[in-house]
């Protein structure tokens, strides 16, 4: 808060007031009931429900099936994360050095982030289509016999290609503003310092990326972990069966599909300890890079 | 800026890196690119056509059709869901959610930067605690509480649970400590009350600010996906991106797949959202990469 501020005090309760009500019934209570709901068995036909304790997420923990699915999500988050990163920061950096086109590359490489996940999905779709998709023709090419939707490994390939190119131009966005807002003065002096190109890079430029691309890397897990929830739904065709899902969506297909609610519930739970733990992380981590700031 | 120095004294070798760049960044632009010109592709061409051929190097003259098609054929049961139905749904979507969004947010900013409040300190932590938990995992509770509340297949069910999170709020506050101190002392002692300074100075400043959120949080609003399929079951409150869903069902079921429509409806979902960022690219920029200090 400033030092030189209003003394009302009606009206910053006034002006609080809507947001902290929405949050509160739309966010608070749904958490809480999810909570609560955790420790309960409902009965399928909803007459009722039992309270279980830790049994829901017993079962859980139990479950070959959970245990695939999170494995599924670990791999998958890493994948994403890591091929996004680097392509943005290699095509950040080339759009950085080049003169001729900057602008123009620079529209071509963003335009993506506006695409809805589900929509890149289904461009997905029809890239991968069993019988003339470009890309199964392509795969094909090379003795690849592709089958979006029914092999488990396929499918995983689509939707890791897919989340890539959907994030992509986020990353790059963030990286090029970085590169940007060097001072020129660090540039000349690396020149100076350092003939060779990816010399500079490592020695200068990575390290002085280093908060940026530690911030895009937590947005970067989120979006692997959350986002991609319209990528999974449009990929697997609706039919989860054999098919690779995420953690969040897994989420989806046993509270809705299977009216499983303790169950989901539980999932849900076990999520937002989950993100809790990595946004506690993510503010200790902060805490230390304020000290490790190169500019 | 760097190259150009290094061109002078060397200049052979150099153009093979620059050429070598050039490469990158238009294998880049393919990668960006060719997915949707391909789709765009086959939205020229008649159903049949694409069944047996696929995607290929040339423009058909089924354009016209396909776009009458699209937009007011309706593929559901009521007959409600065409692509203008669709349409209208996805503007409201996106500008109410956009509306609300940055309305909520500057107002719970200015009250927690600019006033001396007692409960500020927990007012602060019960909304960004939002900012940790999507809403994908607390799907279900928040479904059964639209439900209860009677929400269900309304626009303000749709818009106002999404709003529930602070991004706003958080992106204006820091924006609103940046501003001069100054500003209030001088406001006060010109007699300036806290409305006044409000409407007269801070949103005047704020102004490019609303507008790179603006353009945010509409494109974050036409985009949603998991909350309307769940809250909306009636085909007349469709958005174009929830009825994605419905198309690669179709889809999938058809004898004869209307390739030409349903691509033709992806790529009406995604122009809107697009072409508001390529316009106005540098506000969006700005507005993004400010987000995270």
């Amino acid at each position: 808060m400033k030092r030189a501020g209003f003394a009302n005090t009606w009206l910053p309760i006034l002006l609080l007031i809507p947001q902290l009500s929405i949050v509160a019934i739309f966010f608070y209570w749904p958490a809480l009931e999810a909570v609560q709901s955790s420790f309960f068995l409902q009965d399928p036909f909803g007459f009722g429900s039992t309270f279980v304790g830790f049994e829901n997420y017993a079962d859980l923990f139990g479950s070959a099936e959970y245990r695939k699915v999170a494995w599924f999500t670990v791999i998958f988050t890493l994948l994403v994360t890591f091929l996004s990163l680097a392509i943005a920061l290699l095509l950040a950096v080339k759009a950085d050095t080049i003169l001729r086109g900057a602008k123009t590359y620079r529209t071509l490489l963003m335009w993506v982030y506006a695409v809805a996940p589900p929509v890149a999905g289904f461009i997905g779709v029809i890239m991968f289509n069993q019988t003339w998709g470009p890309l199964t023709n392509l795969a094909g090419l090379v003795g690849w016999d592709f089958v979006l939707g029914v092999k488990f490994n396929d499918t995983a390939f689509a939707m890791v290609l897919v989340s890539v190119w959907k994030q992509v131009p986020v990353n790059f966005i963030f990286f090029l503003s970085g590169l940007q807002s060097f001072p020129k003065s660090v540039r000349e002096a690396a020149l100076i310092d350092n003939r060779s190109a990816s010399g500079r890079f490592w020695d200068i430029t990575f390290p002085l990326l280093a908060p940026t691309g530690f911030f895009l890397l937590i947005t970067n897990i989120t979006y692997a972990l959350f986002d991609t929830f319209g990528v999974v739904d449009t990929l697997v065709k609706g039919e989860p069966g054999n098919n690779p899902m995420t953690l969040v969506y897994k989420v989806y297909v046993d509270g809705f599909r299977g009216n499983d609610l303790g169950g989901s519930s539980a999932q849900s739970v076990i999520l937002m300890v989950l993100v809790l733990v990595l946004a506690l992380t993510v503010f200790q981590f902060r805490l230390v890079e304020r000290r490790i700031h190169y500019t | 800026m760097v190259d150009i120095s290094v061109t002078r004294t060397a200049r052979r070798p150099i153009r093979w890196t620059v050429l070598l760049d050039h490469a990158v960044l238009i294998a880049g632009s393919l990668f960006m690119l060719l997915p949707l010109l391909i789709v765009l592709q086959t939205t020229t061409m008649p159903d049949t056509d694409i069944i047996q051929h696929g995607p290929q190097l040339k423009i058909g003259d089924q354009f016209d059709e396909n776009l009458q098609k699209a937009m007011v054929q309706a593929s559901g049961f009521s007959g409600e869901n065409t692509g203008l139905r669709m349409m209208l749904n996805s503007f409201i979507l996106g500008l109410g959610f956009a509306f609300g969004k940055i309305v909520l947010g500057m107002m719970a900013a200015y009250a927690l930067v600019y006033f001396r409040l007692r409960f500020a300190t927990i007012a602060f932590w019960l909304i960004f605690t939002t900012l940790l938990l999507p809403l994908e995992v607390r799907i279900l509770p928040s479904y059964k509480v639209v439900q209860n509340l009677g929400m269900l297949n309304t626009y303000h069910g749709l818009i106002v649970p999404l709003i529930a999170s602070a991004t706003a709020t958080f992106f204006f506050r820091q924006f609103f400590r940046s501003v001069p101190e100054e500003l209030v002392e001088a406001a006060r002692i010109d007699g300036a009350g806290p409305v006044k300074f409000f409407v007269d100075i801070l949103v005047p400043l704020s102004q490019t600010m609303i507008a790179a959120m603006f353009i945010i949080m509409f494109v974050y609003g036409w985009n949603q996906y998991l909350w309307p399929t769940m809250i909306t079951t009636e085909e007349s409150m469709y958005t174009l991106v929830r009825g994605i869903k419905q198309i690669t069902q179709v889809l999938e079921g058809a004898a004869v797949p209307e390739f030409g429509r349903s691509n033709l409806l992806a790529i009406i979902a995604v122009v809107p959202p697009v072409a508001i960022v390529i316009f106005f690219q540098s506000w969006f920029v700005k507005g993004l990469t400010e987000s995270d200090k």
